[in-house]
């Protein structure tokens, strides 16, 4: 099939390439946008490397085709940072909390934590369990990085969430 | 050089942000896969869909005009120009290459290579390929496998054992005669490995301007460019390895030496960049990269009090059709064969067996791990067998801390320890008392709940010298790791490392070390990864071995930098060097603080006035130190006695699991650790590493298996079927700390990246007997499966 142009915000700017139609939404940001930072692991929707925010919601991009993000809102890692490109709250989080090691995963899961904190500023840990559930990571163990959504939904709260 | 232990360390032990955290949480780390020069063309690689074939023709015709291929490789071609892929064991007629040659050995193993413009291009091309094979029985079972009938997985080898060989250290027959009580058991340990979330990859770029392989790879293998030139035959100095490519993840099993001889001969025919990225199917199926698949027949001598004085050890391993490497991992436990017990003597078999399964690679522990599980194993039976506590047990046999050095019967002196100490911690944190009136609460309610307990040593440091137990043709006595550290002549401080991390805080280790030694912040020094080609001496990040090697390494480094700045500020100051003090990197007059030269004036006078530098001093300011692992470069004894690891971190873990009776499904509800690794450069990386490594220790437990069908199919190809640990399996692990420090390093630390994944298998294992106990049921295979489990509980046999 021939490849189309699409046109989706991405962090916020608005951005227009073409995609075959079989290349998933993972391979368009990672190598037609150069957002290396969302990672692939399965390419099975399992493991929760590639997870973005799409028009709000974590998802594995993984699973979806570039051409079905026409028109949509996503945001990688790269967005989770300041506007001057220093690392936001929940990337300040998990470097304190070291939640991570070989930072594989870490995107997935920073988008992860990402959305559970819009959501729920506040969350128990089970609530911190389920936003994470979908999210392997094989180095920490998960304990370093419920404290990284712990310490980032403190920070969350303290600026007004 | 600091004092080991000393209590006013400035940056070692104190919490500090990781240095490579922050490339990471900004999504600007740069993996292998985030290297995509201009032009670079992709592979995919066609498996064989038979266990065991002939492959009687290959058609490519219609693959080759498919637009935008650009290549595509039989392994008859690639074998035309490439040497067969090294390997440990000396095994000529075990033949490994990247794709096969005129037989698959197992399900999965690759056949065809394509290079095409793209990887989808590279995909739809291996649909257009024709392969004709004449399949025939494969060998699955590693125990049949020794049978005279077997079908042989090398034929030209004559026979599926790879390696048998048997070791006594001590007096084993007088001891098992003497013994009050013996007992034997089998264990087994099943075929699973530590799979990191990045698959394995590489981009190979064969430079013609150069002559250089230029290449970029995820990988963690000592000797990655020695063994890429030797299967090109290129010189050495033709292969230039980047290593400040980041590594997602390795736990000893990034060692993709086929795909990198695949894309790196692709490259040079191409004249392109050339990248082979697994996808999961091929990173499971065909990655040669399982761990240890292993059977234990153990007999154990023990007197009445539970002391044990003898084992009797047969380990048979399923290499699977390529070794490679990996059935050193039968060698490497003898380093600590006899854990932390003052065992007096050891009798053990090792066996590895060739079969129609993917290949072996090292896997996090080298071995030890399954070996611990068997141990703990041991220790729990003579504990039940006797009615005495299993924490009983292990204090009467631990080692106690006046011993050290302690010498086991292989030969290998343990360096320190206080394995009392810990345990008695580890009560302390898990309020013992109180979880097991949780357990039996918890029984009394119906459910099946288990306390475990076990301990492992963690060797650390490295040396290669069980390689040569196994085969005496690697006479390899050295095992060193290097750092350089370069001031520049503002002052800023540089240090350059020689090989790439995967998360274990490289960067970190040698900045905090280096602004310890230098009285430096570490926040303020750059740590680089050099390639091999304008690198240092290097064995990897292997064998728990960094914060000793690299670590001692930069200690040395700062030691010998040190020094020049002490002399140039002595020929400027006109004061003996006796006389002179060092504090934050200015130099004063002992006796008169008004005189002193600031460091940046010492920089200064290294790069730009040699008018003013001592004779005999280069100018600038560097320092190379190569270190040697302390204690190694001995050959073994006629008894096949011979220091291994230098050091040994200890760790005990407590679970608390429950067993729903109904399903089987083990729910682990608590899980507590003390460990000793000596002094701790990191706190959080410490941490982070002792429970990363209970994580994959849990999966080893409870879930993760590459499984076969009795005939050879393979049918772990997805993450929906190999199983990793998610949160929800995962407690929230607690942990504390003791210190013993090693009397061998620099600054008394040992080796931490290991024992977690030691300790957990057993200390599961040990949780799940004591929840089937009350049943009068065992099991020791793992994974104890869900399923397995509950067959278990609904009428089956003790396993």
């Amino acid at each position: 099939m021939k490849p189309r142009k699409i046109t989706l915000e991405v962090n916020g700017r608005v951005r227009s390439a073409t995609a075959e139609p079989r290349l998933t939404l993972l391979d368009f940001l990672r190598y037609a946008l150069n957002l290396t930072g969302t990672h692939m692991g399965c390419e099975h929707g399992v493991c929760g490397a590639c997870t973005v925010m799409f028009d709000g919601l974590a998802v594995r991009s993984c699973l979806i085709y570039a051409v079905q993000a026409d028109g949509h809102d996503v945001t990688t890692v790269e967005g989770l940072c300041n506007g001057d490109g220093t690392p936001g709250p929940i990337q300040e989080a998990f470097q304190d909390a070291h939640g991570l090691q070989c930072g594989y995963c870490t995107p997935g899961m920073l988008i992860s934590a990402q959305a559970l904190l819009q959501s729920t500023p506040d969350p128990s840990d089970d609530e911190i369990r389920e936003a994470l559930g979908g999210n392997l990571c094989r180095c920490t163990g998960y304990a370093q990085i419920i404290d990284a959504v712990r310490l980032a939904a403190v920070s969350f709260q303290g600026a007004g969430g | 050089m600091s004092e080991p232990g000393r209590s006013n360390l400035v940056h070692i032990s104190r919490k500090r942000r990781v240095k490579e955290d922050k490339r990471f949480v900004s999504g600007t780390g740069c993996y292998v896969q985030d290297v995509v020069p201009a032009g670079t063309k992709h592979v995919a690689v066609l498996p064989s869909p038979y266990p065991r074939a002939r492959i009687l023709s290959i058609d490519l015709e219609r693959a080759v005009a498919l637009d935008g291929v650009n290549a595509v490789v039989t392994g008859e071609e690639l074998a035309e120009h490439t040497a067969p892929l090294p390997q440990g064991l000396n095994l000529p007629n075990v033949v490994w290459r990247p794709l096969a040659v005129g037989m698959a050995r197992y399900a999965g193993e690759w056949v065809v290579a394509v290079a095409a413009d793209s990887v989808h291009i590279a995909e739809d091309a291996l649909d257009l390929i024709e392969v004709e094979y004449d399949p025939l029985p494969a060998i699955i079972d590693p125990e049949l496998a020794m049978s005279e009938d077997a079908p042989l997985v090398h034929p030209e080898h004559g026979s599926n054992i790879l390696y048998s060989g048997v070791f006594t250290w001590g007096p084993v027959a007088e001891d098992f005669e003497a013994a009050d009580h013996q007992l034997t058991f089998r264990a087994r340990w099943g075929r699973s490995s530590t799979v990191p979330i990045e698959t394995f990859g590489v981009l190979a770029a064969w430079r013609e301007g150069t002559d250089t392989l230029e290449i970029w790879a995820s990988i963690q293998m000592p000797k990655y460019a020695e063994q890429i030139a030797h299967a090109l035959r290129i010189p050495l100095n033709s292969v230039n390895v980047h290593n400040d490519v980041d590594v997602g993840g390795a736990y000893g099993v990034k060692r993709g030496i086929k795909h990198t001889v695949l894309a790196g001969y692709l490259s040079r025919k191409l004249g392109a960049p050339v990248r082979l990225i697994e996808d999961r199917l091929v990173n499971l199926a065909g990655g040669d990269a399982h761990g240890p698949d292993r059977i234990f027949d153990t007999e154990v001598a023990f007197t009445k009090e539970g002391i044990i004085t003898s084992l009797k050890i047969r380990a048979i391993d399923d290499a699977g059709a390529y070794p490679g490497r990996g059935p050193y991992q039968l060698a490497k436990p003898i380093t600590a064969i006899t854990g932390p017990y003052r065992i007096n003597s050891v009798h053990y078999e090792a066996i590895s067996i060739t079969t129609n399964k993917t290949g072996q690679v090292p896997v996090r522990g080298f071995g030890q791990a399954p070996t611990n599980f068997m141990l703990e194993t041991a220790v729990d039976k003579v504990a039940m067998q006797l009615g005495i506590d299993r924490l009983e047990v292990r204090r009467r046999n631990f080692i106690r801390s006046d011993e050290f050095p302690y010498t086991i019967p292989s030969g290998t002196a343990y360096d320190s320890g206080d394995y009392h100490a810990v345990l008695e911690k580890l009560l302390d944190l898990a309020d013992y008392d109180g979880l097991i009136q949780t357990r039996d609460q918890r029984r009394s309610e119906g459910m099946l709940a288990g306390v475990g307990i076990a301990t492992c040593l963690e060797p650390s440091g490295g040396n290669t010298m069980f390689e040569y137990l196994m085969n005496p043709a690697a006479e390899i006595t050295t095992f060193m790791e290097a750092c350089q550290v370069r001031v520049d002549a503002q002052g800023g401080i540089t240090a350059i490392m020689g090989t790439s991390g995967a998360g274990q805080g490289h960067e970190t280790l040698v900045a905090t070390i280096l602004g310890e030694e230098l009285e430096f912040d570490p926040e303020d020094i750059r740590v680089i990864h050099a390639d091999s080609l304008a690198g240092l001496p290097t064995l990897a990040p292997v064998a728990s071995r960094m914060a000793i090697m690299l670590g001692g390494a930069a200690a040395g480094a700062a030691q010998k930098l040190k020094d020049r700045v002490m002399r140039i500020a002595a020929h400027n100051l006109g004061i003996p060097i006796t006389g002179l003090e060092y504090s934050g990197g200015t130099v004063f007059d002992r006796a008169d603080h008004a005189r002193k030269l600031s460091w940046q004036e010492i920089c200064f006078i290294a790069h730009n006035q040699i008018h003013k530098i001592p004779e005999g001093l280069e100018p600038g300011l560097q320092a190379i130190h190569v270190f040697q692992v302390p204690g190694g470069g001995q050959l073994p004894d006629d008894q096949n006695r011979v220091q291994l690891y230098p050091c040994f971190a200890f760790q005990a873990h407590i679970p608390l699991i429950e067993i729903d009776p109904g399903t089987g499904k083990v729910t682990i509800v608590a899980y507590f650790i003390a460990h000793d690794c000596g002094t701790i450069i990191n706190p959080d990386i410490v941490r982070g590493m002792v429970i990363g490594g209970v994580a994959q220790g849990i999966g080893v437990a409870l879930y993760e298996k590459f499984a076969y069908t009795p005939d050879g199919q393979f049918i772990s190809g997805t993450f929906a079927d190999y199983v990793l640990p998610s949160v929800f399996e995962i407690p929230y692990v607690q942990v504390t700390e003791h210190c013993t420090p090693s009397p061998l390093t620099s600054h008394g630390q040992k080796g931490t990246g290991e024992g977690g994944y030691l300790g957990a298998p057993a200390a599961i294992a040990s949780a799940v007997n004591d929840a089937l106990a009350p049943r009068g049921l065992s099991l020791h295979e793992l994974p104890m499966a869900m399923a397995d489990i509950e067959e278990l509980l609904n009428g089956g046999d003790s396993i």
